[in-house]
């Protein structure tokens, strides 16, 4: 299979530029050298995949590239999705020192991008174990970032690993679901592709739907790793969702990604006050959309959004609409979409319709981002992989289920947090897999 | 209003401040020399007069530090590649405008008596206020028996000062060479040679760097490179042991102009406390042009106003006798670090360096019991390290998450477990914490009281014996 089909667009590539440019090579020397290479170091800490942050960055500094990019990938496969994509902004530098230094912290993210582009220029490979050195057969169903990162992790130590993704393209929400202008789907792909030149075998388009599918991987392999993420974008549950116009977020951003959805224009709405909220309403801007408006029933101060997100969507001029909640949705005799809404109170935790506060908003799109819903369908049905509120519960040190051949991690044993969370969740199983196989070896 | 003027130094050389260009390309022509004038300089030494040369290119490479451009510089230009008649003609037309600013002419030429009193003659007739000897150039003139190659000599340089002495009518300073076992040697061959004064120091000798790519050292004169003078203020320490040298020492001291690194007021105001009546800069006015005297002037003069000292001999030489054998050393005074939770930073490197580069007295991890009098167990670097890499962090998401995170985590801006402390009953008080420390006064040195007496390593010693 191939894991790099999808060209570059152009115009895509205009329309959503880099919302972090990279940096030069004087620029990022300049700005390694502001490092103070702390010694245990608290962006490192903050890092869920604890990459050496000081020893990549000064290794920028010195010249030293490859020993820069080789530092970030012994710690994250997926260090140059994760340099674009992390929000740094509360993790690594979050965390930087620098804050208390009367100074902005170090640009981490970008020096990281830095040295993985400096690397991927060279196309120089990853050197791994020899394939099969132990004889280890692990199967990760999903081929987003936990199942990346577990099946290259398994790879470096000699295990044999296959990534079974029931889409065409491999990478998950790296190559759908993360905005353009953070994360482009060519990136993804280079690093789906990076991770299937060490040796890990994709097996794209293959669903695995039934009790029978996974018996017969129960059959080929050892150990199972579930990275399947989340279910589908959750529902409105109002009259008129159904209709022309309305499409999830998650639908919306992998489809102008993947270019089956070029330009917008008119008015659109996102209901919802999460970071994939915003990555729709801000795509929505740069597809051509006039007004973009983003409605949330509670206020500021509650929505989830990073508050940097927040602010981004501000300056890509997203209209926020606060309090207010859509109750239908209806077309006019033009075929434009009439969104009802009215305004909420919070009486408690509970919302109260305010009366005669009821507003049509007169749109193109609706974009509903309200969240996915907590369901692994899969493995609803497997004994004794325990569920809680719909998410695999897993010891958090080694990722392993209830049932001792099967690990999971990324979304649909987190709940649903970053790519870094899930590459963390990975490694840790595909360490926690070949403890298990060295032992019973010995 | 502090006075910064120079009164006499050498015994007739009066000047409007002490800061004066050294001998090099910023004072290569008249031109030049009036501009440094206005920007306000306090006297120049014209680049070095004789035979006129032909240069090397490239002729300059340098030493940068961490993006820091220029921390030093190395050059293997020669003397004037002008005319004697040009530059000295110029320096005549100089001296008609600028008639208060001191013009020192610095001189090279040939080790013959004829030759020195001649040019001495010309350059005095041109109008020069003084001269200033170079015996310390140290590449390429050196190579033909002049530069270095006489002020290495204790010999050379006392008879050929003696000849210039025969004929000058200005003051004559020697400029040393750092170059030599023990500077006090040559220093003292001057003194006795006649010498009104010295300048110190040249440069250092130095190979700056190589390049990688072609692994020739740099500069790279067409695959080759050559030994060149090292300037800029990495060599400031160096000049600073020097000059003391120089100054503590009866037999050498003269009237000093100090320079080898000088790029600032507080820079000038060390050469001064050690006994320089004037300082020379070359590479700062290289790097940033001659605008820079502006703020050494001024920063000179407020920290005069400040201090209360009315004129440069207020305070020059006050740390002269600051300085002792080590053996001269109090070894009873003890100090201690101590680090103020209120302004550290958390960032770890006083703890790396102590326990990697000292005597494993910092920690992270805080001891409640009693400290004194008991060998403490610590966790080391890597024990430290490994801990928070094998720790399970994740992305803060929710609000109620970032809210936790966010929370500081007792009454110091860093987290209480983020800030190393230092273990006082083992602290030899070696100072380095408090220099890798990137925050102003976290670290400081504590005296310890109860350490007894002044006793130092002689006294000691007798004890013992």
């Amino acid at each position: 299979m191939s894991t790099t089909s999808i060209p570059d667009d152009l115009l895509l590539r205009e329309r959503f530029t880099d919302i972090k440019p990279p940096l030069s090579p004087q620029a990022a020397v300049i700005e390694a050298n502001r490092c103070l290479n702390c010694f245990d170091a608290p962006c490192t800490a903050a890092c869920p995949t604890h990459i050496d942050v000081p020893g990549f960055i000064k290794r920028i500094s010195t010249g030293n590239l490859r020993g820069s990019a080789l530092r970030i990938l012994d710690a994250n496969i997926l260090g140059s999705s994760c340099a674009k994509a992390c929000p740094v902004e509360v993790l690594c530098e979050g965390a930087c020192v620098m804050h208390r230094y009367n100074s902005e912290p170090i640009q981490i993210g970008r020096l990281q991008r830095y040295a993985m582009d400096s690397f991927q220029a060279t196309g120089e490979e990853l050197l791994t174990a020899p394939r099969g050195s132990r004889n280890v057969q692990v199967a990760c169903i999903g081929g987003g970032p936990a199942s990346l990162a577990c099946a290259a992790e398994l790879c470096r130590h000699g295990a044999h690993a296959i990534i079974i993704e029931r889409n065409e393209l491999p990478g998950g929400l790296n190559t759908y679901g993360i905005a353009e202008y953070k994360l482009r789907t060519s990136d993804s792909l280079r690093e789906a592709e990076m991770i299937r030149r060490m040796g890990v075998e994709f097996r794209t388009g293959a669903a695995i739907e039934t009790a029978e599918a996974l018996e017969e991987l129960e059959s080929e392999f050892d150990f199972l790793f579930l990275g399947v993420g989340l279910g589908a974008m959750q529902r409105m549950n109002i009259p008129g969702e159904d209709q022309k116009g309305v499409l999830n977020a998650l639908e919306f951003i992998a489809s102008y990604k993947t270019g089956r959805l070029k330009e917008m224009s008119g008015t659109v709405v996102v209901v919802g006050a999460g970071n994939t909220a915003i990555d729709a309403a801000s795509a929505a801007r740069r597809l051509g959309a006039e007004t973009v408006y983003l409605l949330y029933r509670r206020g500021e101060r509650e929505m989830t959004a990073f508050d940097f997100e927040y602010e981004h969507a501000k300056h890509e001029g997203v209209q926020f609409l606060w309090r207010r909640q859509p109750y239908a949705i209806r077309t006019n005799e033009r075929g434009r979409l009439l969104l009802d809404t009215v305004q909420v109170n919070e009486v408690g935790r509970s919302l109260q319709p305010v009366e005669g506060s009821e507003n049509v908003i007169e749109c193109d799109y609706v974009i509903p981002a309200i969240g996915q819903s907590p369901f692994a369908q899969l493995v609803q049905d497997l004994r004794r992989i325990e569920l809680r509120n719909g998410i695999i519960v897993v010891d958090p040190e080694t990722g392993q289920t209830g049932n001792s051949r099967y690990f999971a991690g990324g979304d649909c044993a987190n709940g649903g947090r970053e790519v870094v969370d899930a590459v963390a969740d990975g490694k840790r199983a595909a360490r926690a897999i070949m403890k298990i196989a060295e032992a019973a070896y010995a | 209003m502090p006075d910064i003027r120079v009164h006499k130094f050498a015994g007739k050389i009066d000047a409007p401040n002490p800061f004066w260009l050294a001998s090099g390309p910023t004072t290569n022509t008249g031109e030049q020399i009036m501009r440094a004038f206005d920007a306000g300089w306090g006297g120049v030494v014209w680049k070095t007069i004789g035979d006129p040369i032909k240069n090397a290119s490239p002729r300059y490479s340098s030493v940068d530090l961490n993006g820091t451009r220029m921390m030093g510089l190395n050059n293997i230009e020669l003397i004037s590649d002008r005319s004697i008649e040009d530059n000295l003609r110029e320096l005549g037309e100089v001296k008609k405008y600028y008639p208060y600013h001191p013009i020192i002419a610095s001189l090279m030429v040939e080790s013959k008596r004829e030759a020195w009193h001649e040019i001495v003659q010309r350059t005095e007739d041109a109008g020069a206020d003084g001269l200033e000897l170079n015996f310390s150039c140290p590449h390429g003139m050196n190579e033909r028996g002049m530069g270095s190659a006489v002020g290495q000599v204790p010999e050379y340089t006392e008879k050929i000062t003696a000849w210039v002495k025969e004929k000058a009518r200005t003051p004559v300073l020697v400029k040393l060479s750092p170059n030599v076992t023990d500077i006090r040697a040559i220093a003292a061959a001057a003194r006795r040679g006649g010498a009104d004064g010295l300048s110190a120091i040249n440069t250092v000798n130095s190979i700056i760097g190589i390049d990688l790519d072609t692994l020739v050292p740099r500069p790279n004169v067409d695959g080759a490179s050559t030994h060149g003078g090292y300037a800029g203020p990495a060599i400031k320490p160096i000049a600073l042991n020097l000059v003391q040298q120089i100054m503590s020492d009866p037999a050498s001291a003269l009237p000093l102009s100090g320079m080898g690194g000088i790029s600032s007021w507080r820079d000038a105001v060390e050469f001064i406390l050690l006994g320089c009546s004037t300082v020379q800069v070359c590479t700062a006015a290289m790097h940033y042009g001659y605008r820079v005297v502006e703020d050494m002037a001024e920063g000179l003069e407020n920290w005069m106003r400040t201090r209360g000292f009315a004129t440069l001999d207020d305070f020059r030489g006050l740390s002269l006798d600051r300085v002792t054998s080590w053996n001269g050393l109090n070894l009873n005074y003890k100090v201690v670090a101590h680090i103020d939770e209120q302004k550290c930073i958390g960032c770890g490197l006083c703890q790396i360096a102590c326990w990697d580069g000292a005597h494993q007295c910092i920690h992270s991890d805080r001891v409640t019991g009693p400290i004194n009098g008991r060998i403490e167990l610590h966790d080391g670097p890597p024990t430290v390290e490994f801990r928070s890499r094998t720790s399970f962090a994740t992305t803060p998401v929710t609000r109620q998450e970032r809210a936790a995170a966010a929370t500081s985590h007792g009454p110091f801006p860093t987290p209480l477990a983020k800030i190393p402390r230092v273990d006082e009953t083992e602290c030899t008080g070696c100072n380095l914490c408090a220099l890798v420390c990137p925050v102003d006064d976290c670290i400081t040195t504590l005296r310890v009281t109860e350490s007894g007496r002044p006793e130092n390593q002689d006294q000691q010693h007798s004890v013992a014996s």
